[in-house]
């Protein structure tokens, strides 16, 4: 731990009069290992570090902002970064709203994200794990013809912030992810299936789950066909709910609000979902995979309620976008990596789970498509308009119950219309590797669109 | 530009000595140097200049069907033979031994003439932001928003294996996009616009800014009168140069060997085979200087080469890296890619792009009575177990009685790639290329995409409007 504090210190310690420096160091290891036929595919481990560093300087008209990183934390380098940033600062446009954070009083979480069997379990444990999932994949079902991939990974990651503004923050945590595909094949028709699971560590990995979504996901779209064209209930399974909920709760960056990049902007107060939507944003539940007790700028981690029976409350902020808005930030900095800028992010949406599980809110559609996946989320939902429109492919439900599968159909909506025709939120809340909890949801009245 | 090696060469054979140590049939030391600056103006302000450098070697070691891999940013012997240590723990048929590696000189890519970007003052790219953003402001009081961004980046690579590879490539890449938001009585609508090239700051003496922020900006502006996009299965005309994307998921990644040798492409088996309307010549072309997705040599040593995957609707080949080509006992075709040293090569695309046809662009409008004229594509992703793909629209308009008249919202197209090859029915001659980013595994790399305007018979338009 104290090194990386140590190093974070010794860039600030070069901060300059008139200067104010942050400087962000993380350092990672990682394992990642490919099972095919029997073997491993490919194993690959390492360790990687870097360090950013913004220099912020005040002047007539506002502050100056530079940044600059470097993907080493040899001290050369990073006081090479340092120089850098400070270099870019003056080329940068004067702005009375820049700031690096200030510690607001907020006391951080105290979350214990480190597993220490992932650091702790042999490498040939993880190889023997990855390969006993592609064993019983082979061998599940004789539909499965091949098992393309199954991939364990884990990590290790600390990161220490510092800053001339006060901000000091150490943090460390630990992942271990597992994720298999299998293909299901009769004659020419083929469809793929995927199984994953993410944990604090090895141990908690599930991979009876694995291999049991891999299997269905893939075999029960045998035989699958374009749908007719026509207006649907869509029900969303866990991990395409979870899709859907980050692409909304990218609309609530306060950062897009205020720059008029939000369907959003200027409805607070406003009745923008359905009665049965309360939505929040809470990394400080040690059970969300992105879990956390700092932010990317270093302010506690809290629990942001952002939508209270459909009512939109407000938005999410760091340091510089809730200067804009005039309001204090709600410690939603994040950033990808030391190479990048803090910018605003939720890390574990939650919503407030309904009455009705997977099978409940089936039994409630009489005629309406279950989605088990979707293709082209990130070309087909426009977060600025919030038009949506998304390749699927998913059940058929008949009667209350899943039908013939399909394929090559879109569904589209516009998020706007999606939140106020929200049927059911499913009590089925589990976390997934990814910014959102995965819950089954229901939504009325899309358009599939097929033959 | 001519500067030191990445590593010595006496260091690069120990290191590759080491890595065999244990055994195994194949090691390699991949090295890159990469210096990379960015700038960001949004909301009339240059809000973000960031410099970054990212310098690290991979050592890889292949033994029969497996494959080591240990990266560290540590360039020195001690590092690099570290690193060796971790990727030939998986080699397990021993025989290994002592080795001697021994390397010949050091091919590279040779001086391309080009302005280096770190050399150009930073005050130039910021004025190159503030003629882009008063250009999209200009365009239309209803432009509520403009983001203008400005990359470039220098990376130094450098090769060597036991098989005797020894290379040295030097890549500039430089881009600049402009996002614009117009906002009308409607709501909000979007509009993008980028250069991309894989050459030095000289790509701004051809390219005019203003130009790109004007499509951007009309593009966000039109879409403000848009209509919800139609329902179900149309006839598309895909405007030349918009639309490359389509071959890219329809078809190519599907020819990517790791996709076809784990029989988890709808292509596997299939080459000789017709896949496509007889209109469609497709190639893939790491050598088209200039283009985003051009280099000297791939990410395994491999020089950049041209290849036909599909001859007048025939399937002629597929797309190769070297671990899947030794598997086939050929060579690689020079697609072996990877984002960064962080990273194992795989088969990716480099330029892919559909030749020109011969019929007239306009003609092909005139002779559609009713259906989607794209003029823009965004992005798009593919299952290519099933060939089933889908992209997004971000310029688009109904074409009705042989002329272009309505724009549409946006909205994604789906289709089947073998199903669509089939439907080409037009191809014109007003070739044009694009540059975009292809993610595979995780990771990202620069490919270029291109097509003249071409008319498919039907695709299924996911839109709202029935």
């Amino acid at each position: 731990m104290s090194d990386l504090v140590a190093l974070a210190d010794r860039v600030v310690d070069g901060a300059r009069a008139g200067e104010e420096v942050e400087a962000y160091v993380a350092r990672g290891h990682d394992v990642e290992i490919r099972a095919y036929e029997g073997e491993i595919e490919s194993l690959s481990s390492a360790t990687t570090g870097g360090v950013g560093v913004r220099v912020l300087v005040r002047g007539e008209g506002g502050a100056r902002l530079g940044f600059a990183w470097a993907g080493s934390l040899e001290a050369d380098v990073v006081d090479d970064a340092l120089a850098e940033a400070r270099d870019n600062a003056a080329f940068a446009t004067p702005d009375p709203h820049l700031a690096l954070a200030e510690p607001d009083g907020v006391t951080p979480a105290e979350l214990d994200l480190w597993d220490p069997t992932v650091a702790e379990t042999a490498t040939d444990d993880k190889v023997a794990l990855a390969l006993e999932v592609e064993r019983r994949l082979r061998a599940a079902d004789p539909r499965i013809r091949q098992v393309p991939s199954v991939d364990y990974a884990d990590e290790r990651v600390e990161v220490a912030l510092a800053s001339t503004t006060g901000i000091r923050a150490y943090s460390c945590r630990t992942g271990a992810y597992l994720a298999a595909a299998a293909i299901a094949g009769d004659g020419p028709d083929s469809h793929t299936g995927t199984g994953i699971s993410a944990a604090r560590g090895f141990a908690g990995l599930d991979v009876e789950r694995v291999c049991a979504d891999a299997v269905a996901r893939s075999t029960r779209m045998l035989g699958a066909t374009k749908p007719p064209s026509g207006r649907v209930t869509v029900v969303f399974d866990q991990r395409a709910a979870s899709t859907l909920l980050a692409i909304v709760s990218g609309a609530l960056s306060g950062e897009a609000v205020v720059k008029g990049r939000s369907f959003f902007a200027g409805r607070v107060g406003e009745q923008v979902a359905t009665g049965s939507v309360t939505l929040a944003d809470d990394p400080t539940d040690a059970r969300a995979f992105r879990a956390a007790a700092y932010d990317a700028e270093g302010l506690a981690c809290r629990r942001n309620l952002l939508i209270e029976s459909g009512v939109l409350l407000g938005f999410l902020y760091d340091t510089v976008s809730a200067r804009r808005a005039g309001v204090a930030s709600t410690g939603s900095a994040v950033r990808g990596g030391y190479a990048g800028t803090p910018g605003v992010g939720c890390r574990a949406v939650v919503l407030v789970p309904g009455q009705l599980d997977l099978e409940g809110i089936l039994a409630s559609v009489e005629t309406g498509l279950f989605v088990q996946s979707m293709i082209g989320v990130h070309s087909g939902v426009n977060p600025v308009s919030g038009d949506f429109s998304v390749g699927v492919e998913g059940l058929m439900v008949r009667g209350g119950e899943l039908a013939e599968p399909i394929r090559e159909a879109t569904i589209a909506s516009t998020l706007q219309r999606m939140l106020q025709s929200v049927l059911h939120v499913g009590c089925d809340l589990e976390w997934l590797p990814g910014v959102a909890a995965g819950q089954t949801l229901a939504v009325a009245d899309m358009q599939l669109s097929g033959n | 530009m001519a500067s030191s090696p990445l590593i010595d060469p006496d260091v690069l054979e120990r290191v590759l000595a080491s890595a065999l140590r244990r055994g195994g049939d194949m090691a390699e030391v991949f090295a890159e140097d990469r210096r990379s600056s960015s700038a960001v103006l949004d909301d009339r302000r240059v809000e973000e200049l960031a410099s970054g450098r990212e310098r690290g070697a991979g050592v890889r070691v292949v033994d029969g069907d497996t494959t080591g891999y240990a990266h560290t940013a540590d360039l020195s012997q001690a590092g690099l033979l570290a690193a060796a240590e971790v990727a030939a723990a998986v080699a397990r048929a021993g025989g290994g031994g002592t080795r001697t590696v021994a390397l010949g000189p050091v091919a590279s890519a040779g001086d391309r003439s080009l302005v280096d970007p770190a050399a150009v003052d930073k005050g130039r790219k910021l004025e190159l932001l503030a003629r882009a953003d008063d250009a999209a402001r200009a365009a239309g009081g209803a432009i509520t928003q403009v983001q203008v961004s400005y990359g470039d980046s220098r990376r130094r690579v450098l090769v060597a294996t036991t098989d005797g590879v020894h290379v040295e490539d030097d890549q500039v890449r430089t881009r600049l996009s402009v996002s614009c938001v117009a906002t009308g009585d409607t709501g909000m609508q979007t509009g993008y616009e980028s250069v991309a090239r894989t050459e030095g700051f000289e790509v701004f003496d051809r390219v005019a800014v203003e130009d790109l922020a004007q499509v951007a900006a009309n593009r966000a502006l039109r879409k403000l009168s848009a209509r919800p996009a139609p329902s179900g299965e149309l006839p598309v005309v895909l405007a030349g140069g918009s639309g490359g994307f389509l071959f890219h998921e329809a078809c190519g990644h599907g020819l990517e060997a790791d996709h076809i040798v784990k029989d988890a492409s709808v292509y596997t088996g299939r080459v000789g085979e017709q896949v496509a309307s007889p209109l469609v010549t497709l190639v893939d072309d790491g050598t088209v200087a200039g283009e985003w997705g051009n280099f000297a040599f791939d990410d395994e040593g491999r020089p950049a080469a041209r290849n036909v995957l599909i001859q007048d609707g025939v399937l002629t080949d597929y797309l190769w890296d070297w671990l899947r080509a030794r598997k086939e006992g050929r060579t690689s075709s020079g697609n072996g890619r990877r984002q960064s040293y962080q990273h194992l090569p795989m088969v990716r695309m480099t330029n892919t792009f559909l030749l020109a046809g011969t019929e007239d662009p306009e003609e092909l409008v005139a002779q559609t009575p009713r259906g989607v004229y794209i003029a823009k594509l965004g992005g798009g992703q593919v299952n290519t177990a099933t060939g089933d793909f889908v992209f997004g629209t971000s310029e688009a308009y109904l074409i009705e009685d042989g002329r272009i008249t309505a724009p549409l919202r946006d909205a994604n197209v789906i289709g089947n790639g073998p199903d669509i090859l089939r439907r080409i029915d037009a191809v014109a001659t007003d070739f044009a290329m694009m540059p975009g980013t292809c993610g595979k595994d995780g990771q990202s790399v620069p490919v270029g995409c291109g097509q003249a305007t071409l008319r498919v018979t039907g695709i299924t338009i996911g839109g709202t409007a029935t």
